[in-house]
């Protein structure tokens, strides 16, 4: 089940949707696609499932090219963030509707109804209404009804958006492995960096209409092909600031500077950026590559485990992020330190020079 | 982000609907077209007679006191009905056992056929045995609808406002269920008068279904013809001929098709345009 | 500004309440001091929005008093209580400036326009909003949206405190991140009363100096984020804090100390519970469990990248535990052994924590 994009473009009216994409998602893999809100998520969601058709480009299922094809050929099932289920039905019949547009026989029909209802615990609430269930509980039984039709294309649009913190853990937990071994391929869309990393599969990042890149979740994490990548997937954002390279040294300014590793050696002395994650900058040296930054203490934040400390230098806010409970006062200097082994450098174009 | 699907077969599926309205508006327009740049005497046989009708049409003293007796009633029952709509809408209950009540009751002049409530106003204002018209004399005006233009004009105004204010009440009524209560919240907390509350959360949330409302009393009113025709038959005189009324005496009583067929399009592009231009002003705003 | 106080506070939404759960809210006597920064934290259906309804003035509670300073002010209709509220979902008046929107509150007050001018300079200032203020609030973002509702809020001199209803649902998570930061500085420069409503528990702890966690129309512990993250009171809050939640474990006692799965177990304090409990459990955070040579043996079912930690899935017997492991730490597969940190392992009966008997 492989689903492949060549040269998709969508544009409305003068505006662009989507810029021309090629994409060839995971055979039967959980891929995720990231991004902010209106970055065209939706609309490739839509542009998978057939409810849109792209102004240019080919969308090509399993080897088939069905660009044309509308969406009752194509046998996709589509969980939106919005809890949609019949009204009028109960759990059980809700689920049971995608079958019975197919024409299963009823024996059938109520065996695999059991099967899923079993695996979302849905099982005590069958006979419910969906007016007399919980947010979660509604959220599950849309999920069934995407589950229990043997889709060969699964469509997830922020599922878990509208759901408690608590639920929402739950449900993240159980999602990957729902979709385990049922040869479907999953797309899953969400805003939520935190969320793509948890789940894990394969992570497009999209920006403004344009998948910035596409690969193994932890890897694009960790790699960013550019600065964009990175940017989309960061929550808290990543601290950028330009550097210069001087020989084996990068600069960040008079009183702050670092030996280049292995990695960087290579690079041409010039004017970079550099990209630290929040969790690389620390109020206590860690390791041997650790900084030494002072900056003014603008905000602290404690979040149960882990603090969260807002600093400017020159002008510039950093952020760090660090295990346990840091008391600053605001408004003083304090010291913090980078890890410049983890640092990511980024060329003047805003690619990826060395991660 | 709403965006249309195109599908080749949906093509197939729309053909019955733009056959029924072919049938239905299109071939009797085209045939108002053809009547109104020719003159027939009967036997089918047909002269061309270029743009001779419509000359005739505009320059009629006749058309011209139709035209504005009907903007005249227009304008006097959309100032009325609209504010009056809005303001019985907003004094209705919100919740409770009372909105079902309210609304049926509302909606009771809408289900009465127009030609009986012509009926029904007709025999209510007589001026001996009508309650309405009874009771006015009864107090000391001097009131009679089939004699004085004056009184005819207040009970055709009266009959429209009584039949066609609980639109307004209704659509508005919707409007303001569809405000979150978080609004009304907010703006208790702010300290914000009635009128205020009115003014900047009510009235803008409204604006929509006040646009539609707007529109489709405009409409309804400026080819009003059977409550009127019922009611005083356009007298006393011609004191209520409003258009469509003025345009059945050319066309059936007097049975000059070319004109009457001039003056129909006449008369549906002045309503097209106005809405149109009402439209498009109103939703700039939108658009930005 | 002043004190809030909550006295024997109940609410139920039905006019015959009998049974306990017919109670949306059940007897709670709270005091918020003036100038502090609080959450209301708790799952969808806990109370926590009827409670910020009650001290708004929007609701009138079942019975119970609510004092502001030493004012009662149960029945006083929320136009009089000087208190502001931001929503939910962004609430401007469309048709108004953003100028308009903030010097609105002012203006309904019969303030000179005079004296409206700078206030809404200085407040536009410290939300950032001085380059929208000549446009329509109609066509803004959301976040900026729900800046002018603070605004409206912050504008009044005359505030006794700042409600806020899950403030952030409609922000997008890079957003979120700015104006929850924006907020707490905010606090930090007006002092004034702030109540922030939220299911989110980031949000909750981040934001507030103290914390309530509700539970099914309760309060189940009121305390800095610091203590509900290292001693929860009860399970719930053990569970509903920290992303994954505590590990709450079975546990019985042999001659006088827990053991897990015939293993002893070391807590803080020389706890033991009181006899007539029916459900004995001891609690510990992923962030306290820890790999080791010799320890209690588990399986390893699954390793989660989260970035800056991974999450460990690890299982001995049918009982779940997880731990968390920094970024760059190897994590072996298959079988492995951990342990506990004595300093953050409570023992709790029937849900509730098992206090240490005094020194």
């Amino acid at each position: 089940m492989t689903l492949e994009f060549k040269q998709v473009e969508k544009r409305v009216g003068a505006e662009t949707h989507i810029y021309p994409t090629d994409l060839k998602l995971e055979d039967g893999g959980f891929n995720i696609l990231l991004g902010t809100t209106l970055s065209g998520k939706t609309t490739m969601l839509h542009l998978m499932a057939g409810l849109d058709r792209p102004t240019s480009g080919e969308v090509w299922f399993n080897g088939k090219n069905v660009t044309r094809a509308p969406v009752q050929a194509r046998n996709v099932s589509m969980v939106h963030q919005q809890f949609i289920n019949y009204p009028n039905f109960n759990v059980f019949e809700n689920i049971a509707s995608p079958l019975r547009i197919q024409r299963t026989p009823a024996v059938e029909i109520d065996k695999r109804v059991a099967e899923v209802a079993e695996l979302l615990n849905l099982t005590p609430l069958l006979k419910r209404g969906p007016s007399e269930l919980s947010g979660g509980q509604q959220q599950r039984t849309a999920l069934a009804r995407a589950l229990v039709k043997d889709s060969d294309l699964v469509l997830l649009d922020e599922p878990l958006a509208n759901l408690d913190y608590k639920l929402r853990e739950e449900l993240r937990d159980q999602l990957p492995k729902l979709f385990e071994n049922r040869g479907c391929t999953v797309v899953y869309a969400t805003s939520e960096p935190n969320e793509a990393l948890l789940l894990g599969g394969h992570t497009a990042t999209l920006h403004e209409g344009q998948v910035t890149q596409f690969g193994e979740t932890a890897k694009i994490y960790r790699r960013p092909k550019d600065l964009r990548s990175a940017k989309v997937f960061a929550d808290p954002p990543m601290n950028t600031a330009p550097v210069a390279k001087q020989g084996d040294t990068f600069v960040l300014n008079d009183t702050v500077s670092w030996t280049a590793g292995e990695q960087q050696r290579g690079l041409g002395d010039s004017a970079y950026t550099v990209g630290i994650r929040p969790h690389h900058i620390t109020p206590a040296a860690r390791g041997a590559g650790a900084v030494p930054i002072v900056g003014e203490v603008l905000i602290t934040e404690f979040s149960g485990s882990e603090s969260i400390i807002h600093f400017r230098v020159e002008g510039r806010t950093w952020v760090s992020q660090a295990q346990g409970i840091h008391p600053f006062e605001i408004g003083t200097q304090a010291e913090f330190f980078l890890d410049s082994a983890n640092c990511i450098y980024f060329g003047p174009d805003n690619e990826l020079v060395s991660a | 982000m709403t965006q249309k699907t195109t599908h080749q077969k949906a093509w197939l599926l729309v053909t019955p609907v733009v056959v029924l309205v072919a049938f239905n508006a299109l071939i009797p327009l085209m045939t108002v077209v053809n009547y109104s740049f020719q003159e027939t005497f009967g036997n089918n046989i047909f002269f061309w007679e270029g743009t001779h009708w419509f000359e005739e049409v505009l320059h009629s003293d006749r058309f011209a006191a139709s035209l504005v007796r009907q903007i005249v009633f227009t304008t006097i029952i959309l100032l009325i009905e609209i504010p009056f709509g809005v303001a019985i809408a907003l004094s209705m209950p919100r919740k409770g056992p009372w909105v079902s009540v309210c609304l049926v009751m509302m909606a009771l002049p809408l289900l009465i056929p127009w030609n009986v409530v012509g009926a029904m106003w007709n025999i209510f204002a007589l001026p001996d045995i009508g309650l309405l018209g009874k009771t006015l004399n009864s107090l000391g005006f001097d009131y009679d609808y089939t004699q004085q233009p004056f009184s005819a004009w207040f009970t055709v105004i009266l009959m429209d406002v009584w039949h066609w204010t609980s639109l307004v009440v209704l659509l508005s009524y919707a409007g303001l269920s569809s405000i979150p209560e978080a609004y009304y919240q907010a703006a208790k907390i702010d300290g914000a008068s009635p009128w205020a509350i009115i003014r900047y959360i009510e009235l803008p949330k409204m604006k929509r279904v006040l646009i539609i409302a707007f529109l489709l009393r405009f409409m309804d009113s400026f080819m009003i013809y059977t409550e009127p025709f019922v009611l005083t038959g356009g007298g006393p005189g011609n004191a209520t001929t409003f258009l469509s009324i003025d345009l059945v005496k050319v066309a059936l009583g007097q049975f000059d098709l070319g004109p009457a067929a001039a003056m129909s399009l006449i008369y549906f592009l002045i309503i097209l345009l106005t809405c149109w231009l009402f439209y498009t002003l109103t939703m700039k705003d939108e658009a930005q | 500004m002043s004190k809030i106080s909550l006295r024997q506070l109940k609410h139920s939404y039905l006019s015959n309440p009998s049974r306990d759960e017919d109670w949306a809210l059940k007897s709670m006597d709270i005091e918020w001091s003036d100038g502090g920064a609080y959450a209301l934290l708790g799952p969808s259906g806990c109370g926590k929005t009827t409670l910020l309804n009650i001290i708004s003035g929007l609701l009138v509670p079942s019975s119970g008093r609510i004092l502001f300073d030493d004012e009662d002010v149960t029945d006083t209709p929320p136009e009089q209580r000087n208190i502001a509220q931001v929503f939910q979902f962004p609430v401007v008046y469309d048709t108004m400036t953003v100028y308009d929107n903030l010097a609105f509150p002012l203006r309904n007050r019969g303030i000179a326009d005079s004296d409206i001018g700078p206030r809404v300079s200085e407040i536009a200032h410290m939300l950032d909003l001085e380059n929208t203020l000549q446009s329509k609030a109609a066509g803004l973002t959301a976040d900026a949206k729900q800046k002018i509702s603070l605004g409206r809020g912050l504008i009044r001199s005359d505030v006794n405190a700042i409600l806020f209803d899950e403030p952030l649902t409609v922000i997008d998570p890079h957003l979120k991140w700015v104006l929850r930061s924006k907020l707490k500085e905010i606090h930090r420069r007006v002092g004034s009363t702030m109540i922030y409503v939220t299911h989110d528990q980031t949000e909750a702890m981040t934001f507030a100096d103290q914390v309530v966690v509700m539970h099914e129309g309760t309060v189940v512990q009121i305390g800095t984020p610091i203590d509900l993250f290292e001693k929860p009171h009860h399970t719930f809050v053990g569970h509903f804090i920290g992303s994954p939640g505590m590990n709450v474990l079975p546990c019985n006692f042999v001659n006088g100390g827990p053991r897990f799965a015939g293993h002893p177990i070391e807590t803080a304090g020389t706890a033991r519970p009181a006899a007539g409990y029916s459900r004995l459990e001891f609690g510990v955070r992923p962030e306290f469990v820890s790999f080791c040579a010799d320890g209690i043996p588990v399986e390893i079912e699954k390793v989660k990248d989260a970035g800056r930690y991974r999450i460990v899935d690890t299982r001995n017997g049918d009982v779940r535990i997880q731990l968390l492991v920094p970024e760059g730490a190897s994590v072996a597969s298959g079988s492995a052994h951990i342990q506990f940190d004595p300093a953050h392992t409570q023992i709790y009966a029937d849900g509730w924590i098992v206090s240490e008997p005094a020194p």
